[in-house]
């Protein structure tokens, strides 16, 4: 006989946006189980560039900006939460971060695209500048000699994503949330008082739920009258054998971790689900870092990898409820490191309260639907 | 903790390691020189500062890194020595910078 249980909410999906919610869930005393799908996921949360970034975000959605603001502003605390419940430093620092242009065309582009976010009508202010060459080299004395300026923005920071996954997982454990491996979904049916989901290890029981499984949301939706048009977009990561802490501020493309390796990453690459590492990407990614910081040149590379975002067709998250099956609930992004705070200290209680208040709704998959014509 | 098989015809090379000059063969690999003259703690973890010393012996393990003239975290297994050759053991993360 397979297990049958009863909580107040399920979360399918135990990555960063998952476990995120069920912790956030889990400390307003809600009865929490989380469904994980096992090695065979393509596990975004695990690959990732573990920035907790706000520069350039929001063109095109004035709003996402304000809500990556907020969740910028939200994560120290939400840090020193996770790191009194779990005793675990998930190294979140906020030193400012700044994007290395590599010529005056491309710094002049950056500038525009700026200038074009910060224009928007409702765009969320806050302080950000266009940098030249000198000042860069104040904050990064080892940039190279074709850097020609950079965007800086105070807000920037990053984190070790790693342990932020595992200080979720055990506070939201601690909190009493059912952590489910190799339960995938196979179907969901609604019922009285709730959802009822058959999934490979067993049916599960709970009043509500949150689709949180990344890509697999587009498969998930529709069970529950949802439409979730994400798809895989690839990204490839290098890392460095550690070395002595130098790099005092995260770079869009580069960063140094809180153990003292190096991260090159964030390629973005069409590639369907195909995950594995490809040489000239990579290539491409190390050659440019070294035209930045020169002295990663003799650093030893140690692995690198690739890992799958979960991207809309615009790029910004959703947040939805059915309407055809209220109590089913929808996260997905591709920025689960930046928006943890949020999604634990912001979304939980929504979710709790059952309704997405209209800050919300300028996230809601029905930006995607083609009007009806008149 | 190591003995060397008799080998007379082997032409002896010096190495400075830490400053220090130890005496090894033409033809070692750094780690089989390091090891014969009973230094065994080549370097220490980047985060949790542990000792480690040479294992594998074949380029595979990366336990062996050392810094040879100037150049840090070579694998002290895959380079032979050479007469005047600088090793330093390394502790902890390694500089980016020269």
């Amino acid at each position: 006989m397979a297990p049958t249980r009863e909580h107040d909410v399920a979360v399918i999906g135990g990555g960063l946006v998952g476990a995120a919610i069920a912790w956030g869930l889990a400390r307003l005393g809600e009865r929490v189980a989380v469904l994980d799908e096992g090695d065979v996921a393509f596990r975004a949360s695990r690959g990732n560039f573990a920035l907790v970034w706000v520069q350039s975000k929001g063109l095109g959605l004035a709003p996402y900006a304000a809500w990556t603001k907020r969740s910028s502003d939200g994560w120290a605390g939400f840090a020193d939460m996770l790191h009194d419940e779990t005793g675990l430093d998930v190294a979140f620092q906020r030193p400012g971060g700044l994007h290395l242009c590599l010529s005056e065309s491309e710094l002049a582009a950056r500038h525009g695209y700026l200038m074009r976010l910060h224009n928007q009508p409702d765009m969320v202010s806050y302080p950000h500048e266009m940098l030249e060459r000198r000042a860069v080299e104040a904050l990064l004395p080892e940039i190279g000699p074709e850097v020609a300026g950079a965007s800086f923005c105070p807000l920037d920071g990053h984190c070790n994503s790693l342990r932020l996954l595992r200080a979720l997982h055990t506070g939201m454990q601690r909190h009493g949330a059912t952590y489910l491996a190799n339960h995938i979904v196979e179907r969901i049916d609604p019922e009285a008082g709730g959802f009822r989901l058959a999934t490979s290890g067993g049916a599960v029981r709970a009043g509500k739920l949150v689709l949180a499984a990344g890509i697999g949301n587009a498969r998930l939706a529709p069970m529950v009258g949802l439409s979730v048009p994400v798809r895989p977009q690839r990204g490839q990561i290098i890392a460095t054998e550690r070395v002595q802490p130098f790099l005092n501020h995260p770079i869009t493309t580069i960063r140094q971790t809180d153990e003292g390796s190096i991260l090159i990453g964030d390629s973005v690459e069409e590639a369907g689900f195909d995950d594995t590492v490809g040489l000239g990407v990579v290539a491409t990614m190390a050659e440019r870092a070294v035209r930045m910081l020169p002295l990663l040149g003799r650093l030893n590379v140690v692995r690198s990898w690739a890992a799958l975002r979960v991207m809309t067709q615009d790029g910004f998250p959703i947040y939805d409820q059915s309407e055809r099956c209220p109590g089913a609930f929808v996260a997905t992004c591709h920025s689960g490191v930046t928006l943890a705070a949020n999604h634990a200290l912001v979304f939980a209680p929504m979710l709790r309260d059952a309704a997405l208040p209209a800050e919300l709704a300028p996230f809601s998959a029905k930006r995607f639907d083609v009007p009806a014509a008149a | 903790m190591f003995r060397r098989l008799p080998d007379p015809d082997t032409p002896t090379v010096t190495l400075s390691v830490d400053g220090r000059s130890i005496e090894a063969r033409a033809g070692d690999s750094v780690a089989a020189a390091l090891l014969a003259a009973g230094i065994v703690t080549c370097r220490t973890t980047p985060v949790g500062e542990a000792p480690r010393a040479p294992y594998c012996m074949m380029g595979v393990c990366f336990d062996c890194l050392v810094e040879i003239d100037g150049m840090a975290s070579r694998q002290a297994c895959l380079v032979r020595v050479r007469d005047g050759m600088r090793i330093d053991t390394q502790h902890g993360k390694r500089q980016a910078a020269p």
